[in-house]
């Protein structure tokens, strides 16, 4: 076994070890700070599959603001989970035939580093051997998020705006900031 | 949320927090480089502000940030970035075609790039510091 392969393994089963630990925590505080622990494993993981810079975007949204956020909503709501008095059939069939359904839908999906796989074959090749000569910048994850597929960030933009433009109307307090009326 | 802190978290706070911003500018403006680029860039700034509101408290971010500027500024992103959409439009090339600004076309990418980049950098932070404000706020 090369190095690469154990490094995977080892993180593969922290992952699944954080997952069962978080399904069996009831503390709300201790589950947002081992999901951030999930966020840091899974930023590892993409490090060693050479995804620096969505390794960088998961330890920095994923692991830091998200905890800070799910934190400071705890701090509203209060840090023990309510024990649900629901029937749990209905939830696990759910969540049985779902998760059944997308590994069923995996076995269709190419194995994991295959050359001949779409994604290689389509439009990537040209970004990689172009994206030099046409845009000029070493770093191809930039080249094609900025440039070539400028329009769909621009999108990532607007969702993230529609985002912090919902918050701000269901918890803002603006409506105190004109004069107050006596 | 105020941690209450420390004499020992206030002071290496004090430390930290320049130095964060500090990257943060550098994973900015060196994405094309580099891994990074505005969306990281963004939170690792608002995390620094994040972290000097927990250590020092709210309303003194908020006398260096107030609420209106940090909201100004998340429109201000989007709008940079689509001003830059509709300038190569005005241009007579399309939307977001970056070869139109600049005679040059690598040097007309990196203009590009770098005012989009910008724009993401400034709409993610503050949209970051924004909704850590409205959540303190309201937890009050």
């Amino acid at each position: 076994m090369d190095i690469e392969t154990i490094v995977n393994f080892s993180l593969l089963i922290l992952l699944a070890l954080t997952v069962v630990v978080l399904i069996r925590m009831k503390s709300l505080l201790a589950i947002a700070l081992s999901s951030g622990v999930y966020s840091f494993l899974s930023a590892g993981l993409f490090v060693a599959m050479d995804a620096v810079d969505v390794a960088f975007t998961e330890a920095a949204v994923g692991a830091g603001i998200t905890t800070i956020l799910l934190l400071g909503t705890i701090a509203i709501t209060g840090r023990e989970q309510t024990v649900s008095k629901h029937k749990r059939f209905l939830p696990i069939a759910v969540i049985t035939i779902t998760g059944a359904a997308l590994i069923y839908g995996t076995l269709d999906m190419p194995l994991y580093g295959d050359a001949n796989a779409p994604i290689h074959t389509h439009v990537a090749p040209h970004y990689l051997t172009q994206s030099s000569e046409e845009i000029g910048i070493p770093n191809v994850v930039t080249s094609v998020l900025a440039s070539y597929r400028g329009y769909d960030t621009l999108g990532e933009v607007a969702v993230i705006f529609t985002a912090a433009v919902g918050v701000l109307l269901l918890l803002g307090k603006t409506a105190k900031r004109g004069r107050p009326k006596q | 949320m105020n941690l209450r802190a420390s004499l020992i978290l206030r002071e290496v706070c004090r430390l930290v927090i320049p130095a964060v911003m500090l990257f943060a500018l550098y994973v900015q403006f060196h994405g094309e480089y580099g891994p990074g680029g505005g969306f990281q860039a963004g939170v690792i700034f608002a995390a620094a502000v994040i972290l000097y509101a927990l250590v020092y408290g709210r309303q003194k971010a908020q006398r260096i940030l107030p609420t209106e500027t940090v909201r100004y500024f998340i429109a201000a992103g989007v709008l940079l970035y689509t001003g830059v959409g509709v300038a190569t439009m005005l241009l007579g090339g399309n939307f977001l075609d970056y070869n139109v600004l600049l005679q040059g076309h690598q040097q007309a990418q990196h203009l590009g790039i770098f005012l989009i980049e910008l724009g993401v950098g400034i709409t993610v932070g503050t949209v970051m510091i924004a909704i850590f404000y409205t959540l303190d706020e309201f937890g009050e």
